[in-house]
């Protein structure tokens, strides 16, 4: 009964235009950098509406957690005693080290102090939806000192690189995900190797190391991992992870193995930026 | 007017929850592809025009947020979108055996074509891991929330076309 006073186009040519539409966005993306103003829009639109979403999701974790009986609160409060205690001798066996190296690096004149950079927290409000990256979104971006390559953590371990920087929100992508690769080293020994990513370790959040010299230097499962001085994108010495497993490659030359990251890829909700690229630090010099 | 508005609220919903909850709720770190099911029921109920416009806008979102490059998804999803507006005409509300075949089929080629241009262009070619890792995990929960999503979204459907059907008999 609609009266057609419009040209109707048929389907097809609807799907050709289209089709053109993406392949010539495509191209653009090949010469340009990123969907500038597209994101931009989606600073102030959807990225507001997921935090929404993720802080209630949070305050229903919360009041989840509340239920929690008792007993179980008394057995995990034994545990964490414990565990304090253990911290605590520790810690004071690290101060004095601590000392000792402080005096030792006056003696030496390296002022540099790798361990302390300047970090901003945030939350993780979104992920990604699709099973086949691994990356998600933080609530804080330009407007907070961050930008494209910052380095995140999350309490000791390294959770990733930041890839996409917008005023009020950042992407990070994960070093568990596929395309991601870390220069990293062997604590005790120093020697050097590559992190990476791989999709199908990525479920039981594994990484994969390669190409670490088969040398005199003998590396243990448990020992740790940290990210190498040699990386141009991560700065020195922050924590992956462990040696799960570790085997001699068939060329006899490298070995290879599994990792088995600090950070519980499936549960982050808070993590720790740091403002300081490995740029700003080598290029300031 | 009101339903495009409608079905651009439906997309975003989708979209939210597959990026927050779905990960939460995620059986072995698979979660349910949302904003297929929700393109490829448009396709079907409404048509190819309506389905490729629906994909276009669900591509925008997650090449914007989720993906690399502005564009790869983009086409996938109208491509899926044509595809199953192509069966409008087989289409019947009360069976439910025509929506889970088109939802299989193109969530099958939307991980084939993930896998076959970002992973094995780059050199990766353990495409049975990936297979039996992703694509058929995926797959089954999918077609497990197609049973709900669907009903509601063809619920929607049903009402939006009774209202249109009203104030256009009220016209004439």
């Amino acid at each position: 009964m609609k009266i057609k006073n419009q040209p109707r186009i048929p389907g097809r040519y609807v799907l050709i235009i289209l089709t053109l539409l993406c392949l010539l966005l495509l191209g653009i993306e090949r010469f340009t950098d990123t969907g500038g103003p597209l994101r931009i829009i989606a600073n102030y639109t959807v990225v507001p509406m997921q935090k929404g979403i993720s802080y209630v999701g949070m305050w229903i974790s919360d009041m989840s957690d509340n239920f929690e009986t008792m007993k179980e609160m008394r057995k995990k409060n034994a545990k964490l005693q414990s565990k304090v205690d253990a911290l605590t001798i520790d810690n004071t066996r690290l101060r004095q080290e601590q000392y000792e190296l402080e005096r030792l690096r006056e003696l030496y004149k390296l002022d540099e102090n790798y361990s302390d950079y300047e970090k901003v927290g945030a939350h993780v409000i979104a992920n990604n939806g699709s099973n086949w990256f691994s990356d998600f979104t933080i609530d804080k971006g330009t407007n907070d000192g961050i930008k494209v390559n910052c380095n995140v953590m999350a309490g000791s371990g390294l959770v990733g690189i930041v890839t996409e920087a917008a005023p009020d929100y950042a992407r990070v992508r994960s070093v568990i995900d596929d395309a991601s690769n870390v220069s990293g080293m062997i604590l005790s020994t120093s020697d050097t190797c590559m992190v990476r990513g791989d999709l199908s370790l990525m479920s039981d959040g594994r990484l994969r190391f390669e190409k670490l010299a088969n040398n005199d230097n003998k590396v243990e499962v448990g020992e740790q991992v940290v990210t190498s001085h040699i990386s141009n994108r991560f700065v020195q010495g922050l924590f992956i992870g462990y040696v799960s497993e570790i085997e001699v490659d068939s060329n006899n030359l490298t070995r290879s193995g599994y990792i088995t990251p600090a950070v519980d890829f499936s549960k982050l909700q808070e993590v720790l930026v740091i403002t300081k690229t490995k740029d700003d630090m080598v290029g300031g010099k | 007017m009101k339903r495009k508005l409608i079905t651009f609220a439906v997309i975003t919903i989708c979209f939210l929850l597959q990026s927050t909850i779905m990960k939460k709720i995620s059986i072995g770190n698979i979660c349910p592809n949302l904003l297929l099911i929700v393109t490829a029921s448009f396709g079907f109920m409404r048509g190819t025009k309506s389905g490729m416009y629906v994909g276009l806008t669900c591509g925008l979102f997650i090449d914007l947020f989720w993906g690399g490059i502005l564009g790869f998804h983009m086409l996938l999803f109208v491509m899926i979108g044509y595809f199953n507006g192509s069966f409008q005409r087989l289409f019947f509300d009360e069976d439910i055996k025509l929506p889970i075949g088109l939802i299989a089929i193109s969530e099958l080629s939307y991980g084939f074509s993930v896998y076959f241009f970002s992973y094995m262009l780059q050199g990766d070619f353990s495409f049975g891991t990936h297979l039996f890792q992703v694509i058929i995990p995926e797959l089954v929960y999918t077609i497990l929330v197609t049973l709900v999503l669907y009903q509601i979204i063809l619920h929607i459907n049903k009402k939006l076309e009774t209202e249109e059907q009203r104030s256009a008999s009220k016209f004439v």
